[in-house]
C-alpha cells in the first residue's frame, strides 16, 4: 500500500492484505540501503496470521519518495506519522540493524504507540568503520561489497540459502545496488552517530526481544550487552552460526523468535 | 583501503551452494531422490505453501539437490538466483513465458541454435508471440525491430554456428533504453569465459547439457536472473503485468513488490515451473554439479585444444574458411578481445572446399571425433549443420547465418590435441581422394 507520510509518498508491503484497525499490527523497519523485501518471509507470515503488517520502505528507499532521514531520532519521530497515516493506533516494531535502533528510540519516545519491540542485529554503539563510511560517502561499489561480506557468516558466504535456488550474497549486493546515491552513507552515518541507545533502552517500558547473530561482524554480540542490561523487560535469542543478515541466513529461526514474542 | 574478501570463481565452482550433509556428514552433495518432503506440522505445511517459510514441498517446484546447482550457477554468473530446468529449451521457454503472453513480440539474433530458432519462428507464433530476427552485429537493425509490444531482446554470447559475438553491452543498453530486458544464451561460453551480467544482460540461460555438465551424459538447463532489471521502473512500467500486477494464481501476489530483486524468479518458480512442469531431475542436477566442479580447468583445456586445431586447419588446402573470433579475419575479432579475453570457446565451424560427397567422406573418416548432435562434451564431436541441426532453417536464413553446404561444425574435447590433428588429417586426406 501507499500512504502520504509527512508530505511524502511511502510504500508499505502488507502481505497483500488490507489494513484492519481492529487487528494488532506489526511494523517492520529495514536496515541501511535495504527495503521491505528483507523481511519478505517474516512479514508475509504475520500478514497471514491475524496481524496488520507494514513492512515499510523508509523515505528515500525502495519505492518510497523523498530523501533518507538523517538520524535514528528523525526516523523514530517519523514512525508515529506512519501509524497515523495508515490508521493504526498502536503497533509492535521489528527493526533490523539501523531499523533496530529506530525501534529502540521510537519505543522510548512514544510508549503509547509502541507495544513491543523486536531488535534484530542491534548494537550500541553501532560503530561503522571509517573505511566503510568513506566508501559509502563516495558511492563506491566497494561499500556494498564490504557490507555483503561482513553481513554474512563465513559458511553462508558459500551459500546454502534456505530459499531454494537463491544466492544470498548476490541478492544482498543487488538490493544495495538499487539504493539511491548517497542513501547508504546517510544510513550508516545515522547508525554511527546514534548515541542515545543505552538511555533509550532504560526508558523503554514495553517488552523487548533481541535477536543476536553469534557470528555477526556488523553488530557484534558483545555490543548488545549494554542494551540487555538497560532494558527492563527483555528476551534474548542468540542464533548460532548466524551473521548480521539473519533474515536471509536463518529465516525460520528469526520467524520462530518473532512469532513467540509478538 | 579495506578490500572486500569474496570467494573466487574456482572456489565457487566447487563449493557454492553446497555444504557437507548435516544428517550424514557426506561431503558430496547428496542426490535427494524424493518426490516430496515431510512437513513437521500442519502450520508449517501451510506456511511453506504460502511462502511464509523457506523450504521444499514437491520436487517439481524445488528440490535440495537442484537447489545446490541453482545456487552454484547463480554464484558463478553473479546473479541473485536460478532455476534448473529439464533442458536448455525449457529454460528459454520459461524465460519467455514468465514475462509475456499472446500479443507480445521478441527481437532475437538471427544466429541462434536451431532449436531456439524453431521455438521462436515456428512454435511461439501459435501462442501469439512473434519474433523478429536481426543480424546480431547490426545495432540499428535491433533498434528498428523494437515495437511497442516488444518485451524481450535475445541473443547468444557466441552465435551458432558462425560464432558471431553478441555485443552484450550495446544490445543491453539499447534494451534498457526501451525498458526491455536482454536475455542471453551463454551455453557456448559458460561463466568462465564471459559473465553476461557484468556487461549489462538481465537474464542468462544455459543448456547445461553442454559445458556445465561437460560429459554429454544429461539433458538440463539453468535460467539465471541478474536481479538488476526494474520491472516496475519508469522505462518498463506497464510492460510486464505478470510481475507488477496481482496474480490470481497466488493469492493476488504482486511479485515485484514481494521481492525487489527476484520478482522474475518468483513468478518463474511459482507459475512457470509449477504449471508447465519442465523441472530438472535431482540425479541430473547432481551430474551437472560434478561437471561444474571442474569447469575452470576443463574450459581452459577446451580453449587451448581449440586453438591448436584452428591453427592446423587454417593451413589445409581443402579448408576454404575457418571461423573463430580470435582470428584477425573474423568480423568480431576486436569485440571478442574485449568481451572474451580468455577465449571464444571450443565450438567452431569451418568450410570445406569440397563437394557434398567429399564432406560426407570427411565426417565418416573421422575416428576420434564422434558424429552426433551435441557440443560441449569432453569428447570431440563433429556435425554437418545444413543437414542436421539447421535442417529446418530456410536456405535464405542459412546463408544469413553463414552456413554453407560445406560447413562442418566441430566441438573440441579434452583429448590430446596431437591425436585430434592426426584424426582430422586422415579425414581430410580421405575427403581429398573422394
Amino acid at each position: 500500500m501507499r500512504a502520504q507520510v509527512g508530505g511524502g509518498e511511502v510504500y508499505c508491503y502488507t502481505g497483500t492484505r488490507p489494513i484492519d484497525p481492529s487487528r494488532p499490527s506489526v511494523v517492520f523497519v529495514h536496515g541501511a540501503a535495504n527495503d521491505h523485501s528483507v523481511f519478505a518471509l517474516q512479514s508475509r507470515y504475520f500478514a497471514h496470521h491475524g496481524r496488520n503488517v507494514l513492512a515499510v520502505d523508509l523515505p528515500g528507499h525502495g519505492r518510497s519518495a523523498g530523501a533518507p532521514l538523517d538520524s535514528v531520532e528523525a526516523i523514530a519521530d517519523w514512525i508515529p506519522q506512519l501509524l497515523d497515516a495508515t490508521g493504526i493506533r498502536e503497533a509492535a516494531l521489528a527493526g533490523h540493524s539501523l531499523g533496530a535502533l529506530v525501534a529502540l528510540e521510537a519505543a522510548s519516545r512514544f510508549p503509547s504507540r509502541i507495544s513491543r519491540i523486536a531488535l534484530l542485529g542491534p548494537a550500541v554503539p553501532m560503530t561503522v568503520s571509517e573505511a566503510l563510511l568513506d566508501a559509502a560517502r563516495a558511492d563506491d561499489h566497494v561499500a556494498f561489497e564490504l557490507i555483503a561480506g561482513w553481513s554474512h557468516s563465513a559458511g553462508k558466504q558459500l551459500g546454502g540459502n534456505p530459499v531454494p535456488g537463491m544466492w544470498m550474497m548476490g541478492t544482498a549486493l543487488r538490493l544495495m545496488e538499487r539504493s539511491r546515491p548517497g542513501a547508504l552513507h546517510v544510513d550508516l552515518r545515522a547508525c554511527n552517530d546514534y548515541a542515545n541507545g543505552i538511555a533509550a533502552a532504560a526508558a523503554v517500558r514495553c517488552p523487548g526481544l533481541l535477536i543476536v547473530g553469534a557470528r555477526d561482524l556488523m553488530a557484534p554480540p558483545k555490543a548488545v550487552q549494554g542494551l540487555v542490561d538497560a532494558l527492563a523487560e527483555k528476551r534474548v535469542v542468540t542464533l548460532p552460526d548466524c551473521g548480521h543478515a539473519m533474515m536471509a541466513e536463518q529465516p525460520d529461526a528469526v520467524l520462530d523468535a518473532l512469532a513467540a514474542f509478538l | 583501503m579495506t578490500r572486500p574478501k569474496t570467494h573466487r570463481f574456482d572456489t565457487l565452482s566447487l563449493h557454492a551452494g553446497a555444504k557437507p550433509d548435516p544428517a550424514t556428514g557426506a561431503r558430496a552433495t547428496p542426490i535427494h531422490q524424493s518426490a516430496s518432503f515431510v512437513f513437521p506440522d500442519a502450520d508449517h505445511a501451510a506456511a511453506l505453501f504460502n511462502m511464509e517459510r523457506a523450504g521444499h514441498v514437491y520436487s517439481r517446484i524445488s528440490n535440495p539437490t537442484c537447489a545446490v546447482l541453482e545456487e552454484r550457477v547463480a554464484a558463478l554468473e553473479g546473479g541473485v538466483g536460478a532455476i534448473a530446468t529439464a533442458s536448455g529449451q525449457a529454460a528459454l521457454h520459461l524465460a519467455i513465458a514468465t514475462i509475456m503472453g499472446a500479443g507480445a513480440h521478441i527481437v532475437a539474433s538471427r544466429a541462434l541454435y536451431g532449436g531456439s530458432h524453431n521455438l521462436l519462428d515456428y512454435t511461439l507464433p501459435r501462442f501469439g508471440i512473434e519474433t523478429t530476427f536481426v543480424d546480431p552485429r547490426d545495432i540499428d537493425a535491433w533498434r528498428a525491430a523494437i515495437r511497442p509490444e516488444t518485451r524481450l531482446l535475445f541473443g547468444e554470447t557466441l552465435g551458432n554456428p558462425g560464432l558471431d559475438v553478441l555485443d552484450v553491452p550495446r544490445v543491453a543498453e539499447l534494451a534498457h533504453e526501451h525498458g526491455l530486458p536482454l536475455l542471453v544464451d551463454s551455453t557456448f561460453t559458460t561463466p568462465w569465459l564471459m559473465r553476461p551480467f557484468d556487461h549489462g544482460a538481465d537474464l542468462v540461460f544455459h543448456s547445461a547439457t553442454k559445458y556445465l555438465s561437460g560429459h554429454g551424459v544429461v539433458i538440463g538447463g539453468v535460467l539465471v536472473d541478474a536481479g538488476t532489471f526494474d520491472w516496475d521502473g519508469p522505462a518498463a512500467r506497464g510492460k510486464f503485468p505478470t510481475l507488477t500486477e496481482p496474480y490470481r494464481g497466488f493469492h493476488d501476489m504482486v511479485f515485484a513488490e514481494e521481492s525487489t530483486t527476484a520478482a522474475f524468479l518468483l513468478r518463474a518458480r511459482r507459475e512457470g515451473i509449477r504449471d508447465f512442469g519442465a523441472c530438472m531431475a535431482p540425479a541430473t542436477a547432481w551430474q551437472i554439479l560434478q561437471g561444474i566442479e571442474t569447469l575452470p580447468v576443463r574450459m581452459q583445456r577446451h580453449v587451448e585444444n581449440a586453438r591448436r586445431i584452428l591453427a592446423y586447419l587454417a593451413t589445409q588446402p581443402l579448408v576454404a574458411a575457418v571461423r573463430y573470433p580470435e582470428r584477425p579475419d573474423h568480423p568480431d575479432h576486436a569485440l571478442a578481445q574485449r568481451l572474451l579475453p580468455r577465449g571464444c570457446g571450443a565450438v567452431f565451424s569451418f568450410d570445406l572446399a569440397a563437394t557434398r560427397e567429399q564432406g560426407r567422406r570427411f565426417i565418416e573418416s573421422l575416428r576420434i571425433f564422434s558424429h552426433l548432435a551435441n557440443v560441449g562434451d569432453a569428447k570431440s564431436l563433429v556435425i554437418h549443420p545444413a543437414s542436421t541441426t539447421h535442417f529446418r532453417v530456410s536456405a535464405q536464413d542459412l546463408a544469413r547465418a553463414g552456413i554453407t553446404e560445406g560447413t562442418i561444425r566441430l566441438s573440441i574435447g579434452l583429448e590430446d590435441p596431437d591425436d585430434l590433428i592426426e584424426d582430422l588429417s586422415r579425414a581430410l586426406h580421405a575427403a581429398g581422394k573422394a
